[in-house]
């Protein structure tokens, strides 16, 4: 058999983007190989999300549960999902690019002895993978070998899983899981409480940067914007360093990469860093008071200006324009 | 405590990387070479550590090439006590470097590796990881915040959504987020002592690890540019571009 198994993560039973990306991803991989792509959703009392994986397209879907996959932690979930592979004998094993897929596939990865692909953005010929490096200033090419091999996909850059008409089978596994070998306890999730859309899934995203001077300004200045335009806010690293906003907000090499239809970067110089995380997008706007910022040479509209003075002002054209 | 602290060298994140027109790398020529980034947070953390309990030692290892020598002594510099220099002429996939870094932790038992979480060359994200399931070790990647009492080590994690706090009793691997600390720089007395400490180079094949790459790079290549549009006059004319002609308000 030579199937593709993706890794199908939740959070407390919601799909996010990410993982239908990964589906998409994983049936795409499939189709080019003429074989079946399998989901695997791990955790603890999973009946109804594993059902709702089962519409979206695959052959099947293994519901792998035990009481220690309750929560994600990596050394549980490497061990369970390895001896699943093992027992599936499958080729590919694929997950998104999320923090929980950062962290496990190469977990992974080293308990098959399976070389790992980080980040692809393409299938491409004769069974090679593209991805960046060097903060995107490079796309690799690389060649994978062996019987397995695993893989996180960027959730930029494939489409998400149709919903498909029928629902496929859902197979109950008990996980194999040695708790001698569990030496990992989780302590507690603090979340960031937010009301707006995720920053991988919103339609626009508005970023604000060092030149926002402070977490209040952030309040009081761009989240207007933000809300205005229902967007999803992002930031920079300078941003994120100085305390402005959480560290679940920095866009770029080092954090989430986005690609929305729309990215407003304020007060952001556009070091390489960043780029890595929003080159991609549809339509770049960038504010900034510095016309030699290298922002605005990915930018399709620049506005060079004070970000005090022009931020209140499109809130208030955004305004007009919503309410004609 | 000995903490273990693999490192290795990349370009300056602030080079301006060009892809050489035949794909088989990048222009080396003009490069400053320097500790990736996370590399040097982790040896912050070491130092700290070691500097918090009052005693210890900080161990760096490095596989690459004679070359290497330089960010290690910046390492030494900085403090770390001696230094581990992996030679292998040929490019190893993470999984390599896992392997090795594995036997020298055999070799050294230290109580704790800390190590970036990528390195900003190949943005690959997977040796920490990889290392901890070779040694049976637990994992906490991507760390804002470490705390050690005894041998229990609690870590603050940067993940999606927030902030996890996962704990685990040495020892264990930590990878490092941007946010842990903020490396000193190497001081002038620093340097002088670094000349004196040990550096021992060791050949990679005298290790007795498969290093059999799985993982080929067989070529790079530029992306495509993304072409700079114009710039408007005012918030509102921005505003009605964006509605009536990218349709996007
Ligand atoms: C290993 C490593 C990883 C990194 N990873 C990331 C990453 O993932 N994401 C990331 O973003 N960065 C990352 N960086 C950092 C990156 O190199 C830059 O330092 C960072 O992006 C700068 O943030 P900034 O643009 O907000 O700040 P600055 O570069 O300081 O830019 C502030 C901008 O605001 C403008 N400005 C100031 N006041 C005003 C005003 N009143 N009106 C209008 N404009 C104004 C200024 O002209 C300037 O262009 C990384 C760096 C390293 C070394």
């Amino acid at each position: 058999m030579s199937e593709v198994l993706v890794f199908a993560e939740h959070k407390n039973g919601h799909l996010p983007k990410t993982t239908l990306v990964a589906l998409g991803a994983g049936l795409e991989l499939a189709a080019k190989y003429g074989t079946k792509c399998v989901a695997v959703v791990a955790g603890d009392g999973i009946e109804e999300v594993a059902t709702r994986v089962a519409g979206y397209g695959v052959a099947a879907v293994v519901m792998l549960e035990h009481p220690a996959l309750k929560n994600y932690v990596a050394d549980a979930h490497a061990q369970a999902l390895a001896a699943l592979v093992k027992e599936l004998g499958v080729q590919f094993v694929l997950a998104s690019a999320t923090a929980v897929g950062k962290d496990l596939m190469p977990r992974l990865a080293a308990r098959l002895g399976a070389p790992m692909a980080s980040e692809v953005v393409a299938f491409g010929d004769e069974g090679t993978l593209i991805r960046p490096t060097y903060a995107g200033n490079a796309l690799a090419t690389v060649e994978l070998s062996g019987p397995v091999k695993v893989i996180t996909v960027r959730s930029t850059a494939f489409e998400v899983a149709a919903p498909s008409e029928n629902a496929a089978p859902v197979r109950k596994v008990d996980a194999a899981i040695d708790p001698s070998a569990l030496k990992t306890e989780l302590v507690s999730f603090e979340e960031t409480k937010s009301e707006r859309p995720q920053l991988t899934e919103a339609r626009i995203v508005v970023s604000g940067g060092r030149g926002l001077k402070s977490g209040e300004n952030f309040k009081t200045v761009l989240e207007p914007l933000v809300d205005a335009m229902g967007a999803a806010m992002g930031a920079s690293r300078a941003a994120v360093d100085a305390g402005f906003v959480p560290n679940d907000l920095q866009v770029g090499q080092t954090g989430k990469v986005v690609a929305p239809e729309l990215y407003v970067a304020v007060g952001i110089s556009g070091a390489i860093q960043h780029l890595a995380g929003m080159k991609d997008s549809k339509v770049i706007v960038a504010i900034n008071k510095d016309e030699e910022a290298p922002i605005f040479s990915v930018a399709d509209f620049g506005l060079v200006a004070d970000l005090f003075k022009a931020v209140p002002e499109m809130v208030e054209e955004v305004k007009k324009l919503k309410q004609s | 405590m000995k903490i273990l602290v693999p490192t290795k060298r990349v370009p300056d994140p602030a080079t301006n990387i060009q892809v050489l027109p035949d794909g088989s790398g990048i222009a080396t020529e003009n490069i400053k070479w320097v500790i990736n980034p996370f590399d040097e947070i982790a040896i912050e953390e070491a130092l700290r550590v070691k500097e918090r309990l009052g005693s210890g030692e900080v161990v760096l290892a490095a596989i690459g090439q004679q070359s290497w020598q330089e960010q290690l002594r910046t390492g030494l510099a900085m403090g770390a006590d001696r230094a581990i220099l992996v030679l292998s002429e040929s490019a190893l996939d993470s999984l390599g470097i896992a392997s090795v870094l594995a036997k020298i932790a055999a070799d050294e038992q230290p109580d704790l590796v800390i190590m970036g979480k990528q390195a900003i060359d190949d943005d690959s994200n997977q040796v920490g990881q990889m290392l901890a399931e070779m040694l049976g070790w637990p994992q906490a990647t991507f760390a804002s915040k470490v705390e050690i009492k005894e041998r229990r080590c609690t870590v603050v994690r940067e993940v999606d959504g927030g902030l996890e706090t996962l704990a685990f009793t040495l020892p264990g691997v930590i990878t490092t987020d941007l946010r842990l600390n903020e490396p000193r720089y190497a001081s002038l007395p620093g340097i002088m002592k670094a000349r004196k400490k040990e550096l021992k180079e060791v050949p990679a094949e005298s290790l007795g690890v498969d290093l059999t790459p799985l993982l080929k790079v067989k070529e790079l290549r530029a992306p495509s540019k993304r072409q700079a549009g114009r710039k408007v006059a005012s918030a509102a004319e921005l505003v009605s571009v964006l509605h009536s002609e990218a349709k996007l308000i």
